[in-house]
């Protein structure tokens, strides 16, 4: 019976998908960016971390469609000299990664403290205003603080080692309570309903009733949300590199690319900040595009706008 | 009502006190107050000695009160980059800082309730698919970026507008450095808060187009259009008046929120604010300067919510009471 | 008596994601000049969207399929959006189910009220007043020049379902579509406001479309009675004739659901199984599968609404 409905669900669900250009075209252009940026080892021209294969000479060389471009270099070089195409999409590899890792561990947490505190009465208000203050600072502020804190005790050499995990951190910890708020809603919804009511009086145990009853029905607005948490993760993510707070020049991601690049528009060489900024861009408009479309398939009242 | 006065109002004492000793602990572990007070060239012996005189052997808890009785006082302890007190050198940039968002905000304002109203009225419209449209391209646009682009099109490749710092000013009342009453401080701020508001923008618009649809969709609405009224009474007076009141709530943290954005519109542009101040200090590792600017806008964040909740709780009853019982 | 308003054959869709559904199916109806008509049915019957179609004020996704809406003599139906403004709470006056929410709670009762008349008519300010104050006092508002300065919220929900009646008043409407007026508020009030009602049509001689659920309301003001099912008329007449006499299953059914009809220590009848939604109306009689009487041609023909023996018009293949 549940497969069935569930069959039915998703056939609607792709019926609708197909026939919304937006949304198709946005996933078709988001499967092309993420499988290139994960198989940038493979596809890349060039390998931007390996310092043999890198000419200083080469460094700042237009796009290949301008009257100086170099048909080695497509989109041109950087003020390093590594190939920007190849840069780019090692780079997005990072970013990607970051806003992945940053996601999860925001559902994470998000789910624990939002399971918690819309089932134990003592802790929601405490967990809940921890959450309404974080928010009202707004997870920016938040994850600028965090990173400056994490450079002030690490160092600026050891900050830069592990960038990568710590970004994670530092935006996992910045985002959680949208995650949170969004549980305990649901959890608030589903535990006044009959079945959690029964499990109860059968005698299961609050932990049991939290894992195998009230969690599962929690998780699609947590999906819901999820889509658009990734674009702000890779947001705060390129934030963070541009304040320097983020990952280091040898292994860059978007944001700082586009950080290096900046200076160099005052000489006229655009394209080291100005390409990878598209990039940015293009990335995360089609992710919250795709979260736009979710959302609005999940709530028809706003659909008819 | 009095109840709920003191309650908040105790909350944000509480808050204000985590985030203190948050501040007090950074400081506390990574901070140097000799080298912020005589610098780096003095002798281990002075230094033990100075050490010994500013407490800073104490137990944890009463060096913190300290620190608590010293920022009651307007004391936060000496910038070392800057050799003068952490408070005197918040106070010279937050004008800079201020007058960016009042800017920033006088943007967001003035042009996202006429296209919010506009794509809450019409939303099959062209303009209003485009206003929403541009809406979701403006919010996946990091303000860097845009700041970028704004000095790469109007400073590199035209050459119109200045590409960094505020740009002749004048001292108003002996403290506040004005870049609004120059021509050439007016344009200093083109770029930066247009870049600023750019962020906000397209939240704003969806945010007072929300509303609107919401009270729109009302039984009031529908009983003033049953009444015959035309259309701009109904969309203006019975719609507008009710669609203000969550988009004020709402709207004033979220222009608090801008604050965070000025830290990265202040480096692009080298606007010499306390963003660009507080970024410089991680640098420098200027811990004082660091953690007193934490403390500040901490503190600015939640004397501006408690007052937003305050003054909600107040209109909110009549509210109420007319939607309910 | 001459037809003040004329539905015929209205259809009314709403037009969802997948599929367009009916919620007014084909429905021809009158209003008399001073006649005061009940519009009855479970919620979901499609009478309140009947009721907003006629002024043209359906919510969205819901419009207009075809059909004609005739008041005064004119096809009101074809008037473009400023035509029809000039017809609404200006000749045809509507009052909401619940007052708690008709009135707008950022604005006084004074400018609610004179809005009304200004939108309407070039009167100035003093007048507009005047105006106001003397239909106050016609619904028993006392101190009206008080009240016109205050907010919705300092009033009770009955004191503001009579100051929405004010409103329907201000401008001499030869016709209100009362919607539910007392389904949200206390039984005790409920009378009130229905005699209020009574009163002011009798008195102004005006139309009145009472759409409500609940019999024993239309039993006591209405002169006749429609009832809706599923989005059709099932059956129509004369109130005396409908409650005392019911023709069609579904109308015996509603009358039998009543506890003074049922009388003595008899159990309440109750009609078995609930009205199927706009996207599961049966083919056939949009009854069938409730009715005890069913046959195979309920099954495959509609049957039309036709005057049978009783007089009534009644909208079943069972009853002669």
């Amino acid at each position: 019976m549940r497969t069935r409905w569930q069959r039915i669900k998703d056939s609607a669900f792709l019926y609708h998908f197909l026939r919304d250009p937006v949304a198709y075209v946005s996933f078709a252009i988001l499967m092309v960016l993420t499988i290139s940026a994960f198989a940038a080892p493979l596809i890349a021209p060039h390998n931007p971390y390996d310092p043999t294969t890198i000419d200083i000479m080469d460094a700042e060389l237009p796009p290949a469609w301008t009257d100086e471009g170099s048909r080695t270099f497509v989109l041109g070089t950087d003020e390093m000299g590594r190939d920007m195409l190849s840069t780019m999409l090692y780079g997005m590899r990072i970013s990607i990664i970051i806003g992945l890792g940053a996601v999860f561990l925001q559902a994470f947490l998000g789910i624990v403290i939002g399971l918690l505190s819309g089932y134990i009465r003592r802790l929601d208000n405490i967990l809940m205003r921890i959450a309404d203050v974080q928010l009202s600072f707004s997870t920016y502020m938040i994850a600028i603080f965090i990173g400056a804190i994490f450079q002030t005790a690490f160092g600026v050499a050891n900050y830069e080692k592990i960038a990568a995990p710590l970004l994670i951190l530092i935006i996992g910890l910045a985002e959680w309570p949208q995650y949170a708020r969004t549980v305990r809603a649901s959890v608030l919804a589903e535990r006044k309903k009959e079945y959690v009511e029964a499990a109860r009086v059968i005698g299961l145990s609050k932990l049991r009733i939290m894992g195998r009853h009230i969690l599962p029905n929690t998780l699609s607005p947590v999906l819901v949300i999820s889509t658009v948490q990734v674009a702000n993760a890779i947001m705060s993510e390129a934030a963070l590199s541009f304040l320097g707070l983020g990952m280091p020049l040898t292994k860059p991601s978007l944001g700082s690319l586009i950080t290096a690049g900046f200076e160099y528009i005052f000489s006229g060489s655009w394209w080291i900040t100005i390409l990878p900024g598209i990039l940015l861009v293009l990335l995360i408009l089609v992710i919250n595009l795709l979260g736009d479309w979710v959302r609005d398939y999940l709530n028809p009242k706003l659909y008819k706008g | 009502m009095f109840a709920f006065t003191v309650r908040r109002i105790l909350q944000a004492i509480v808050v204000m006190l985590v985030i203190s000793f948050i501040g007090f602990a950074i400081k506390h572990n990574f901070g140097d107050p000799v080298r912020e007070l005589v610098g780096e060239r003095v002798t281990p012996e002075e230094r033990a000695q100075i050490r010994e005189r500013l407490g800073l052997n104490d137990p944890f808890l009463v060096q913190y009160s300290r620190f608590l009785v010293d920022a009651l006082h307007g004391d936060l302890g000496r910038s070392f980059f800057f050799k003068r007190p952490v408070t005197e050198v918040i106070l010279s940039k937050a004008p800079a800082t201020l007058e960016l968002v009042f800017c920033a905000s006088l943007i967001v304002i003035l042009l996202s309730v006429p296209a919010g109203i506009h794509a809450a009225i019409y939303p099959r419209r062209l303009l209003s698919r485009f206003i929403m449209g541009s809406s979701i391209v403006g919010v996946s646009i990091p303000v860097f970026l845009t700041a970028i682009m704004l000095i790469y099109i109007f400073s590199v490749e035209l050459g119109w507008l200045p590409s960094f710092g505020r740009g002749e000013t004048v001292l108003l009342f002996g403290f506040w450095e004005s870049g609004l009453l120059t021509k050439d401080g007016l344009l200093h701020l083109i770029m930066p808060s247009v870049a600023l508001s750019s962020i906000m923008l397209p939240l704003f618009i969806r945010l007072v187009r929300s509303e609107m649809m919401e009270v729109l969709e009302s039984e009031y609405v529908k009983f003033a259009w049953a009444k015959g009224l035309q259309p701009r009474r109904v969309w203006y007076v019975h719609a507008f008046k009710n669609t203000l009141l969550p988009v004020i709530t709402v709207g004033g943290v979220q222009l608090g929120i801008m604050v965070a954005f000025t830290i990265l519109t202040e480096t692009v542009f080298q606007w010499q604010g306390m963003g660009s101040m507080f970024i410089e200090s991680v640098s420098r590792a200027d811990t004082a300067l660091m953690v007193s600017y934490i403390v500040v806008v901490g503190a600015i964040f939640v004397v501006v919510n408690t007052m937003v909740d305050l003054i909600y709780g107040l209109v909110n009853p009549t509210v109420r009471v007319a939607g309910r019982q | 008596m001459g037809k003040l308003l004329s539905i015929e054959h209205l259809n009314v869709d709403f037009a969802m994601r997948t599929e367009t559904l009916r919620a007014v199916d084909n429905v021809s109806l009158a209003v008399h000049r001073g006649e005061r008509l009940g519009l009855v049915g479970e919620s979901g019957a499609g009478k309140s969207v009947l009721g907003f179609s006629i002024i043209n004020l359906i919510s969205k996704p819901g419009y207009i399929d075809s059909g004609r809406v005739v008041f005064q003599g004119q096809d009101i139906s074809t008037y473009n959006d400023e035509q029809m403004r000039t017809i609404r709470g200006n000749r045809i006056s509507m009052i909401f189910q619940d007052p708690m929410m008709t009135l707008n709670p950022v604005l006084t009762i004074g400018a609610q009220m004179k809005e009304t008349l200004l939108a309407h008519a070039s009167i100035s300010d003093a007048e507009a007043t005047a105006i106001c104050l003397e239909k106050l006092r016609k619904v028993y508002i006392s101190s009206p020049g008080k009240r016109l300065t205050q907010f919705p919220h300092e009033f009770s929900g009955g004191m503001r379902q009579r100051i929405v009646i004010a409103i329907s008043l201000l401008t001499n409407p030869a016709l209100i579509i009362a919607d539910e007026p007392t389904t949200a508020l206390d039984v005790t009030i409920q009378a009130e406001i229905m005699d209020l009602l009574l009163e002011l049509c009798e008195s102004d001689r005006m139309g009145l479309l009472l759409i409500t659920h609940d019999l024993a309301v239309v039993s006591q003001v209405t002169q006749r009675i429609a009832v809706m099912y599923a989005g059709t008329i099932v059956e129509l007449g004369p109130t005396g004739d409908i409650i005392n006499r019911p023709q069609h299953p579904y109308t015996r059914g509603l009358l039998g659901a009543l506890p003074q009809k049922a009388g003595d220590s008899r159990r309440l009848n109750q009609i078995p199984g609930v009205m199927p939604g706009l996207a599961k109306i049966p083919p056939g009689c949009p009854f069938n599968d409730r009715c005890n009487m069913a046959g195979d041609i309920c099954h495959e023909k509609r049957p039309p609404l036709i005057v049978k023996q009783s007089g009534n018009q009644v909208a079943c293949h069972m009853v002669d």
